[in-house]
């Protein structure tokens, strides 16, 4: 009866190799699989294990942190409530992430490659985050907030020379701490009226008005086709595309130059100046601006909107697209949407000579001894216009808070170079979208700065918005 | 050197292993490290020398392997279980006692285990009558759709783990009778040899009473494990292959009448086939057990998470991740922690327990000692094929404890008793060898 017995063992060791394969399917083969099924909840756990590091403004201000709760797992806090509850963002299990949270999760949550992890696993070590130094002013965002005053709008203001963004204010806003309560979480995201958890700043277009015109201006000098002096009739009710162009309460400016239809913000000049510069130009200076694609801030691509001219059914389209009323595109109107931030990112490369700067939110990645893991140089993101011609703008917007339109944005002692705009938003109810972008001091920009408020009774770019830019100017340039 | 002092010194390195398991357990729990884990390693080792003294006195000659590898395997579910609950840890610690107990008291009154055969009829009838149990009324415990236990004031009690001794011994010793009828007296009907009626009759009774376990008792894994030790001692007593295939096919063919007809069988051959399938793993004994253990497997990986690393509750067990962890999932929690590397090992104990189990057999002289080693060790490869082959996808998952490693009083008592009789066989095939 040997021989049966022996084979039976060989039955036995073919069903145990069997086993042995089956757990090396689950265990090894497809476990990426099996760890990223839907059902699967460890790894929301997992990452609840790790303390994730400190988010801090620029001046050390703590934002965000991770406290201990139940079950050796950490809860993250926002000590500063809504400061900056749309950069920063949140971190919960019930919601996921959002923000810097959600776009520095890696650094945040100590996920340092493959074999760091690995290693942190063999000696059964959880991670520990690293903090992340943000490149956020406190003070001037307060400022912000306060002028913003409930108001819904926002204000970007950027660092032009690095790219660093100082404020990043939108209102209305949110305290992250009161979206622990999923109850509260889908009030705010359904409240569509004031869309409190939208971040004004990337996420919503707006039309530019005037403002645009800098855009126009840049195309106009740096193409060699224009210069400051150059003359223009700034008539009202010139057909542009066809059908007359107004100016802003009809009035005829006769031949002027340049400079001077910037200063009083010539509608039917720039009109004529972008229609004799084409589409195709146009366009090569807005996609070097940043139009036409989500900025390059360390921050997640579904919070962001490119911006651009967009045609109803089709989206987002290039100004050379047979859609596009290029002389009214070339003063903030036809079917531009626009972002606070990008229009930040147009002063910002006019302030710096030219050249633009990729935005960044973050400074450094810091671990949890003090080390920089990383730092984020300033870089180029695209070199708009030559330093000579972006000179010439520069002096051509000094004169518009000079003795322009955007007066209201002077400091006392300081150059401001800045431009207006007020989009008509419902013209017989006279509803405008104010806005303001600019930078300071004129001759060595420390700082450039977009700021619009939307849907104001009467209110213009000059009147409503400047103010809050000169304000928060005034504290980013004092500090 | 004797075969027993092989046997002491094997069982040094199973209490260095209790020992460094329970270490392992405090450090990770950042307690201050005491001498609590060589406290239990001591008492680890003090058990299994008193084991150790019994076989040394009565069973001299007994293979001397086995014992060793059941005490690294108790060990280590020891710590396993441990690790998990110390309460449950306290209460198997305490069952393996008791089991120490039962092995010693079946060396010492069924020494002559051939007296077994003199009541094998009341054996077969006392086991399906075990079997049956978990459906009388007041006593009888459903779990999950399956009736397994029955409940005896504080004590609960899988009969089946007992039962699953005494339908071996009874067929070793009914195969032993008839084994040369059935091979002779059978007639080729298309060159399969098939037996005789009047001897197929009592193996109709154990389909019959598979089956039945299948239906009553709604126990996929126990009906699994009795039918397959069956064709194995059938197998080894005839030689022919034609019988279990007979065998395989009348139970296939009962497994899909059933799977078709019975709601719980059929539920749980859908969670097998479908465990990630959203409704089958929200519903309540659905494929959520399953899903979860395959999600522990792959946290494991090829090292494991560490010992102690694994999620099994949070928020006090509100959020279970490993449903009934240190039963039916232990084999999901040792891959989770240890890994590949740590499954593989348990499993490797297990294959060598299986190899001292058929050697065993092998050299018994008598064929009833043949049969009855032989269907012991196909019933405990078995048991750990229907669980780790549950647990790991390979069938559908039952209910049924992985040998001395699982937490659980009757499986622990029966398959020590069920070790004793092993090396009750191999003292007397030895003794008869030299």
């Amino acid at each position: 009866m040997n021989a049966p017995i022996a084979r039976l063992y060989v039955l036995v060791l073919v069903m145990f190799a069997v086993l042995i394969a089956f757990t090396s399917r689950w265990s090894v083969f497809e476990a990426d699989a099996l760890n990223d099924n839907a059902l699967n909840r460890r790894s929301v756990f997992e990452e609840q294990r790790i303390k994730r590091g400190l988010i801090r403004a620029a001046d050390g201000t703590v934002l965000a942190r991770s406290v201990p709760a139940q079950d050796d797992t950490f809860r993250r806090t926002y000590p500063e409530g809504g400061l900056f509850s749309h950069a920063i963002g949140y971190s919960y299990t019930t919601l996921g992430r959002a923000g810097l949270e959600r776009s520095r999760n890696d650094d945040l949550a100590g996920r340092r490659g493959e074999l760091g992890s690995v290693i942190d696993r063999v000696i059964g070590r959880d991670p520990i985050g690293d903090n992340v130094l943000t490149t956020l002013d406190p003070r001037a965002q307060r400022i912000a907030l306060g002028a913003l005053n409930g108001r819904k709008g926002s204000v970007v203001a950027i660092e032009p020379s690095t790219g660093a963004v100082k404020v990043m204010a939108s209102t209305p806003g949110f305290d992250p701490r009161d979206l622990r309560s999923t109850k509260t979480f889908e009030r705010l995201a359904t409240d569509n009226d004031n869309s409190p958890l939208l971040n004004r700043a990337t996420q919503a277009g707006y039309p530019p008005g005037s403002t645009f015109k800098v855009v126009t201006a840049a195309a106009a000098l740096d193409s060699g086709r224009f210069q400051p002096n150059s003359t223009i009739d700034g008539n009202s009710g010139k057909p542009i595309s066809g059908v007359p162009l107004a100016n802003s309460g009809g009035r005829d400016f006769g031949p002027v130059t340049l400079t001077t239809a910037l200063t009083n913000s010539v509608n039917t000049v720039w009109a004529d100046v972008a229609e004799q510069l084409g589409k195709q130009t146009m366009q090569k200076y807005m996609k070097r601006f940043g139009f036409g694609e989500d900025p390059p801030l360390d921050y997640p691509d579904g919070q962001m909107l490119p911006s651009g001219e967009y045609v109803a059914g089709r989206g987002l389209v290039p100004a050379t697209s047979r859609f596009v009323d290029v002389g009214r595109m070339a003063i903030g109107q036809d079917k531009l949407r626009v972002t606070p931030l990008q229009m930040a990112m147009v002063a910002a490369a006019v302030a710096n000579r030219g050249r633009l700067m990729r935005p960044h939110l973050t400074d450094r990645v810091v671990d949890i001894d003090g080390r920089t893991v990383d730092r984020i140089e300033p870089e180029e993101q695209a070199r708009v216009m030559s330093a000579g011609n972006a000179d010439k703008l520069i002096e051509m917007m000094t004169n518009v808070v000079r003795e322009g339109t955007g007066t209201a944005a002077a400091l006392s002692g300081i150059d401001v170079a800045g431009k207006t705009g007020t989009a008509e938003i419902d013209p017989s109810r006279d509803i405008n979208q104010p806005w303001f972008i600019g930078f300071a001091p004129a001759k060595n920009p420390k700082i450039a700065i977009a700021v619009t408020i939307e849907r104001t009774t009467g209110g213009q770019g000059g009147v409503v918005a400047a103010p809050i830019a000169k304000q928060v100017m005034e504290s980013l340039l004092n500090g | 050197m004797s075969a027993r002092t092989r046997e002491l010194f094997a069982l040094i390195p199973a209490s260095l292993l209790v020992t460094a398991g329970f270490t392992a357990v405090f450090v990770q729990r950042e307690d201050v490290l005491t001498d609590l884990s060589l406290t239990y390693g001591a008492i680890f080792l003090g058990l299994c020398f008193a084991a150790h003294l019994v076989l040394r006195m009565t069973l001299k000659e007994a293979d001397p392997y086995l014992f060793p590898l059941v005490a690294v395997l108790a060990c280590f579910g020891l710590v396993m279980i441990y690790r998990l609950d110390e309460e449950l840890a306290r209460e198997q610690a305490q069952w393996f006692v008791v089991g120490l107990g039962a092995f010693a008291a079946t060396i010492v009154f069924l020494r002559d285990y051939r007296r077994l055969e003199n009541y094998r009829y009341l054996i077969a009838v006392g086991s399906l009558a075990l079997l049956l149990l978990p459906r009388v009324p007041g006593i009888g415990q459903q779990t999950n759709g399956a009736y397994l236990g029955i409940g005896l004031g504080p004590v609960t009690f899988q009969p089946a783990e007992f039962a699953k001794i005494g339908v071996v011994i009874f067929l070793a010793s009914y195969l032993r009778d008839t084994r040369q009828l059935l091979v002779t007296g059978g007639r080729t009907v298309l060159g399969i040899v098939v037996p005789p009626l009047k001897h197929l009759g009592p193996l109709l009774v154990i389909w019959g009473g598979s089956m039945v376990l299948l239906v009553f008792i709604r126990d996929l894994g126990s009906s699994l494990m009795f039918f397959g030790g069956f064709l194995a001692i059938i197998y080894v007593a005839t030689n022919r292959l034609s019988f279990p295939l007979i065998g395989l096919t009348m139970f296939g063919i009962g497994f899909w009448f059933f799977a078709s007809t019975v709601g719980h069988v059929q539920s749980r051959i859908d969670a097998w086939r479908h465990p990630f399938d959203q409704s089958l793993f929200e519903r309540v004994g659905g494929s959520e057990q399953l899903a979860q253990s395959l999600f522990a497997q792959a946290d494991g990986g090829f090292f494991g998470a560490g010992f102690g690393q694994a999620f099994t509750t949070l928020q006090g067990g509100d959020i279970q991740f490993l449903p009934a962890a240190q039963t039916d999932l232990i084999y999901a929690l040792i891959t989770n922690e240890l890994g590949l590397v740590g499954a593989c090992a348990v499993l490797l104990v297990y294959l060598l327990i299986a190899e001292r189990g058929f050697k065993v057999a092998m050299l018994a002289r008598d064929s009833f000692s043949k049969l009855l080693a032989t269907g012991l060790t196909a019933v405990f490869a078995l048991q750990v094929f229907v669980i780790v082959g549950g647990v790991t996808k390979v069938i559908p998952l039952t209910g049924v404890t992985l040998p001395f490693v699982s937490y659980g009083g009757s499986s622990i008592v029966a398959n020590f008793v069920l070790l004793a009789l092993l090396l009750c066989v191999s003292d007397k095939a030895r003794r008869e060898i030299t």
